[in-house]
């Protein structure tokens, strides 16, 4: 089965260079802008898109995210409408990848099987859930490769070759490697080590390679994207909905166009960097 | 759901650390690697004679152990009935139960050659405990800690800092324990190579839930062994405070099997459990996920954690180990609930009729005898577990009092 996650990596592929992944947190700073920003992210360059799920105990993430995560859920964001989004984002794109991202416990509570047809039915490509490791597969990873859903695993610099096997069995659509041990918006990563790193999991799999954590800039966007056949960038995106909000948190003119903008900046860094031979 | 009432109560977890549907492994793959190291390191150390003889030392001349399990005669005829003992682990070292599971950790991470610990705190006796032995062994110590905990235990800021150990207040979410676990947690995901988590509780991914039970399972070998010195038979009942619930388990553990023995686990009922300010995860929550493993928690319909309530530190905790969740489901174990204001009053009687000042989260246990025991005959042999000292609470305690 071919995905929308396979094709536009194998597109990217075609056009000799990496993917641009983009995070933004699912209703943040409020479900309507959220929803603009998400939707303007494909003309500015993105071509998947992770939204996160917001949880209130993201314990792999770093400040930057905590915050919009709490932005969001005080702004009434739920899982339901978490999902309400992607159905709209639909209307008006049936190419760019959607993949969740977050944490079990909203999901658990959903009820499994319904979270599932439910994303399924929204649009949903993927799903990168911080908290379940390979030992967990029976609770949604399974479930979810049987729903027809992309379930993205994580590798880490502690994922060694003995396990990476196990890391990837029930791995779909592409590996995201963090670059870094540490939380997201960490230090920026030893590029020559990223590559050596995807390398290494490329010996393992024939799926994409997408590296994230400590992408902070089209530099190093440009970096990683010489060595990795995508690129996701996620605090920075935060960062950038933070610094344009009033006083109040709130949304202004400038939000979605801070967003926007960023991305195009880092679209063209991932553009200039040639891919390099896998 | 997959519980089954089992031959055996003591056998769990599972190879995959689960107790029924509870428990199990819930984290980031960066921390996997890391915990099936610690599992296969504890599994070694657990058969080591050696690590066995170590501990047992340690227990002995340094925390102080076995500690003493007293008759409360004035306590038992001022309730008029049940004959109370309080199993005495406040008078270990650094005050509290806590010591019994840091020791069996920090002599683990020794063996694995890790030199910096971090490590979590609510009422800050397992930060005290943790800091205290970094101190012995010469180990770095890190501890997180919830900005409002750091305001309500500064007795026990202060000691951890005199001990050497770095305390971080932690700003994010709720800014009490279940944050200082995150926080915690986003260190060991930064710091892998070096760095050994000590969790307090018998909570978090497999295997620290039958890890801590088992160091803390200590209380409850001494108490059989005790009791029956004593009275030359088994108690009839056990009471223990529970928040994570390290001390209940490591008294209930041994005596799971002894089916003519009544169990009593008191959660924290804050302002009362209908009122929703409140910490009792099994009383007013459901089965989520959160710190690595499947629980009772307190949630909200879109299974966002909400914030614990509960004049104890130790007790203010959204969650509970997830070998409570089985007991209780399988109804081994009764879990009952004390409020602030109950807590309070049994925190004056103990000090006043036995001179013993109980730390607040063993006061919610007594808070129970105290509603419990008079309804039992005189020769029903009850024991709780007082396991904390409560110098930390004075303050505390004389702020709802109204002043020293």
């Amino acid at each position: 089965m071919t995905t929308r996650i396979d094709t536009r990596f194998a597109a990217c592929a075609a056009e000799g260079r990496a993917a641009l992944v983009t995070f933004i947190m699912g209703g943040d700073p409020d479900p309507e802008t959220s929803l603009a920003i998400i939707k303007a992210l494909p003309k500015a360059g993105a071509d998947l898109i992770e939204i996160g799920m917001p949880f209130t105990d993201p314990m792999a993430d770093g400040p930057a995210i905590q915050a919009a995560g709490v932005r969001a859920l005080a702004a009434g964001m739920s899982l339901k409408k978490t999902l309400a989004t992607v159905t709209e984002f639909r209307k008006g794109d049936d190419a760019t990848p959607i993949i969740l991202m977050g944490y079990y416990n909203p999901i658990y509570i959903y009820g499994v099987d319904k979270f599932l047809i439910d994303a399924k039915a929204a649009g949903v490509d993927g799903l990168i859930v911080v908290d379940l490791p390979p030992e967990e597969d029976s609770e949604l990873c399974k479930p979810a490769l049987d729903a027809g859903l992309n379930f993205i695993r994580l590798a880490t610099p502690t994922t060694d070759d003995k396990r990476l096997p196990k890391v990837l069995q029930n791995t779909s659509g592409f590996v995201y490697y963090v670059s870094v041990t540490g939380i997201t918006g960490s230090a920026i990563p030893d590029y020559s080590k990223v590559t050596g790193a995807v390398a290494r999991i490329k010996k393992h799999t024939t799926l994409p390679v997408a590296v994230g954590f400590g992408v902070k800039s089209a530099e190093t966007a440009e970096q990683i994207a010489k060595g990795a056949d995508g690129v996701v960038v996620g605090t920075a995106l935060v960062e950038a909905v933070r610094t344009s909000l009033d006083t109040h948190g709130k949304a202004t003119a400038k939000t979605v166009d801070a967003v926007t903008s960023l991305v195009q900046d880092i679209a063209a860094g991932v553009r200039r960097a040639r891919k390099q031979a896998a | 759901m997959n519980v089954q009432n089992p031959n055996s109560f003591r056998n769990g977890p599972d190879e995959t650390g689960h107790f029924g549907m509870f428990g199990g492994r819930f984290v980031a793959e960066t921390l996997m690697p890391l915990i099936l190291q610690l599992d296969e390191a504890y599994k070694a150390a657990k058969i080591d004679p050696e690590f066995q003889a170590e501990m047992n030392s340690y227990l002995a001349h340094y925390v102080g152990r076995p500690s003493p399990l007293y008759f409360a005669e004035r306590l038992t005829d001022h309730l008029g009935g049940a004959k109370i003992y309080l199993k005495r682990d406040e008078l270990n070292h650094t005050g509290a139960h806590k010591v019994n599971n840091v020791l069996g950790q920090i002599l683990l991470a020794r063996r694995m050659g890790k030199k910096r610990i971090i490590a979590e705190t609510g009422a800050g006796q397992h930060g005290v405990a943790t800091a205290t032995l970094c101190a012995r062994f010469g180990l770095q110590c890190v501890v997180y800690m919830g900005a409002v905990d750091v305001e309500r235990q500064k007795p026990n800021v202060f000691r951890m800092k005199m001990l050497g150990a770095e305390v971080v207040p932690v700003q994010s979410g709720s800014k009490t324990l279940k944050d200082a676990m995150n926080e915690a947690l986003r260190d060991w995901v930064t710091n892998v190579a070096d760095t050994f988590y000590c969790i307090g509780t018998v909570a978090g991914p497999h295997p620290y839930p039958a890890m801590v039970r088992d160091f803390q399972s200590v209380i409850g070998r001494e108490t059989r062994e005790q009791m029956l010195e004593r009275e030359g038979r088994l108690p009839n009942s056990l009471i223990a405070c529970i928040g994570g619930g390290s001390n209940a388990i490591g008294l209930f553990h041994p005596f799971l099997d002894d089916k003519d023995v009544d169990i009593y686990g008191v959660e924290a009922a804050g302002h009362g459990v209908s009122s929703g300010l409140h910490a009792a995860s099994l009383t007013g929550g459901r089965p989520g996920v959160l710190h690595g493993n499947r629980t009772y928690l307190l949630m909200n319909e879109d299974g966002q954690i909400t914030d614990a309530h509960s004049i104890s530190a130790g007790l203010d905790y959204p969650g509970i180990g997830p070998e409570h969740s089985w007991l209780h489901d399988v109804g081994r174990v009764k879990y009952i609930s004390a409020t602030d204001q109950e807590a309070l009053s049994a925190f004056q009687l103990l000090s006043k009729l036995e001179g013993i000042i109980p730390a607040l989260e063993p006061s919610h246990a007594v808070a129970k005898v105290i509603e419990i025991a008079p309804t039992l005959p005189k020769d029903h042999l009850m024991v709780v577990n007082l396991c904390g000292r409560g110098d930390k609470d004075i303050f505390t305690v004389a702020e709802h009092l109204g002043g020293l």
